[in-house]
């Protein structure tokens, strides 16, 4: 599989931009229930992450993983109606925007509890081996989620069992509002991921190329019965954690400041020159129209609340 | 009185006991810089420094254990559960350990460890960050179970929870953080285990806690305005329950309605009907009511969400039910 183009990666991460500008507006005008977990800065992790990846290959993200579900091939309007509790989003309105499933896109399912995906990627990956089916699965979650018992308790069985799994963490250098070195005894992420016996590699969370290229190695060893592979993709949220987070009462104006002049979109954008704009602009004209779309359609039938508990 | 909300009569009760007792110390996510997700903890970490005021990875099993294993080497911990869904998630050191270390060791050890944290729905948080658990947790013998209703409460109730030589888990309710209420400065005690009648009345009993006790009251108020006179009891806290005044209410109005947002099946409606049919089965003029969430998990839209939880006018309507009137 050739790497994208950086067209192709701008494309894709003016698509995030675009939705996530769009999303702040609907949450700012009362339109959009619920918490609001932004990724602008981070956008260059889905589109070179998902890139590497075959629409079979499982999938886990968290609340602000967007993102990766759109960069896996879900469809916008799908992702967007359900995220604004619609009849015609990805679970019928009835998951929101913390709670993104699409099987068929091998998506096993966006999550609320920190952590919580990592397992069953390892889970589906263990099916993956059992049936020799060649696919991978793939976990992005935080710097922070790297603490919970469970995080652990699964990447030691995917090294015990050599299953075709990425952890992608995205270190972000803070968990909500507590910067790394005030909850890590050891700030090394790789040491502690090695340490379970598979390799852990850094990257430049910020380039689209790069984390590309380390994933598609990744799958590649997956996909050949070698095991799972951790990576760290080094980044920067540079909003807040959530909509009624401003993002500096933790973080110095200058620091994120930094990160914006050095944000993805604007490392591409100089890279590829004068037709980045005609791509995002494309990308902002495509994300308002779907938006649209989903504003006008219908709402759940309140009845079908009380149905679907059990298969 | 001054007007202070649910959250600052919250901190106050922290800062107070933290003042009172040098044994009272706070682990939790985001608490001490931060000063809490939703402010409970406000300043604390200013005041009362870092030692005692402790930020702790995402890691909720590890720090509920650290908990306990601090309450038995002689401190009295309060730690925070940025939301009760998160309990899901360290539920073997709350249910196999906190809850069951006294009974377990023979009564030679002591567990004073206070557990706040924050759950209910009507946000559009969907289904990992809207749930009410408390029936979980009094299923299993060994954890108390406080829920207040208004500012004033959740100051008492706090420093009472935090005094008690037992685990106590108490629920804030997030719809009721920002609500103001009169509130005592200074100590100010709720014990646990007393409900209070917050109208008395004669026509039906409406028993609740947490955030549906603001629903009833609107909805109660509404209904004496067509001569329906309902007696309003705030249960509190659910482990200790106060069954005297339960007792007395159903002895007086012999008609009963339980409302509480979280699932009806085997929760506090289902268990508080078994115990009032099997003591004062006599004194029942109709069958017991429960007003609930319906049993499926919270759905996000807004329009979803509202078709299972309990509303006013859901509520209106059991009470009518409970009473025989034409709804
Ligand atoms: C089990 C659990 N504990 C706490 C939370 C609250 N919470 C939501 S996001 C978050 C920070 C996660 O940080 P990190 O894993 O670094 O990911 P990021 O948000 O930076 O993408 C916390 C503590 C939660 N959702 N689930």
């Amino acid at each position: 599989m050739e790497s994208p183009s950086a067209e192709s990666f701008l494309r894709q991460m003016a698509t995030l931009q675009a939705l996530e500008r769009e999303l702040t507006t609907l949450s700012q005008s009362g339109r959009l229930r619920g918490s609001l977990h932004l990724a602008q800065g981070q956008e260059a992790v889905p589109a070179g992450a998902c890139a590497a990846l075959q629409p079979s290959d499982y999938l886990t993200a968290t609340y602000r993983g967007h993102g990766y579900v759109l960069a896996k091939g879900c469809s916008l309007d799908g992702v967007l109606a359900e995220i604004l509790g619609k009849a015609t989003g990805l679970a019928c309105g009835k998951g929101g925007k913390m709670h993104l499933f699409d099987l068929s896109h091998g998506l096993l399912g966006t999550n609320g509890i920190v952590g919580a995906g990592v397992g069953s990627v390892v889970g589906a990956a263990l099916t993956a081996k059992m049936d020799r089916n060649g696919r991978v699965g793939l976990t992005v979650f935080g710097d922070g989620a790297i603490n919970q018992g469970h995080v652990h308790e699964a990447m030691n069985m995917a090294a015990l069992y050599q299953l075709p799994v990425i952890f992608l963490c995205e270190n972000n250098l803070y968990a909500e509002m507590t910067p790394l070195h005030r909850s890590h005894g050891n700030v090394n992420l790789l040491e502690r991921a090695s340490s379970y016996g598979m390799d852990a590699i850094q990257v430049d969370g910020n380039d689209p190329f790069k984390v590309y290229e380390v994933v598609k190695k990744a799958v590649d060893l997956g996909r050949s019965g070698g095991g799972p592979t951790f990576i760290e993709a080094l980044t920067y949220r540079t909003v807040g954690h959530y909509q009624a987070d401003a993002g500096t009462s933790y973080r110095t104006l200058e620091e994120i400041e930094e990160w914006r002049q050095n944000s993805p979109i604007k490392r591409l954008s100089a890279r590829i020159g004068p037709d980045a704009e005609k791509i995002i602009d494309e990308a902002d004209e495509l994300v308002h129209e779907a938006v649209e779309r989903a504003l006008g359609s219908p709402d759940p039938d309140p009845a079908t609340a009380l149905q679907g508990v059990f298969a | 009185m001054r007007e202070i909300t649910f959250a600052q009569a919250c901190n106050e009760a922290l800062r107070h006991e933290l003042q009172r007792d040098s044994s009272v110390f706070m682990i939790g996510e985001d608490i001490a810089h931060y000063g809490g997700m939703f402010r409970v903890t406000d300043g604390l970490m200013a005041e009362f420094g870092e030692d005692r005021i402790i930020d702790t990875p995402i890691s909720e099993s590890g720090f509920l254990g650290m908990a306990l294993g601090a309450a038995l080497a002689g401190k009295r911990p309060v730690a925070e559960l940025m939301f009760i869904d998160f309990s899901l998630v360290a539920m073997d050191q709350i249910l196999n350990n906190i809850a069951k270390t006294h009974y377990m060791s023979g009564g030679a050890a002591k567990v004073p460890l206070t557990i706040v944290t924050q759950g209910g729905g009507y946000k559009g948080a969907a289904a990992q960050h809207s749930q009410m658990l408390e029936a979980l947790f009094l299923h299993v013998p060994g954890i108390k179970v406080v829920t207040p209703s208004t500012p004033a409460d959740a100051k008492g109730l706090l420093s009472a929870s935090i005094r008690d030589d037992n685990p106590v888990l108490f629920i804030e309710h997030k719809q009721l953080l920002n609500l103001k209420g009169h509130v005592p400065e200074g100590e100010h005690l709720v014990p646990l285990g007393s409900a209070h009648v917050i109208q008395p009345g004669t026509d039906v009993t409406v028993l609740t806690y947490s955030y549906t006790v603001q629903l009833c009251r609107n909805v109660v108020q509404e209904l004496s305005s067509f001569g329906v006179s309902v007696e309003l009891v705030d249960l509190r806290s659910l482990n200790p329950l106060d069954w005297d005044t339960i007792s007395q209410s159903v002895t007086k109005t012999h008609r009963v309605l339980i409302v509480h947002e979280s699932h009806k099946r085997c929760g506090v409606g289902v268990d508080l009907a078994a115990q009032i049919q099997e003591q004062l089965f006599d004194e029942l003029d109709a069958p017991i009511g429960i007003c609930s969430a319906a049993d499926v998990p919270i759905p996000f839209a807004a329009g979803l969400e509202s078709e299972v939880l309990p509303t006013e006018s859901r509520i209106r309507k059991a009470i009518l039910e409970v009473m025989g009137r034409e709804v």
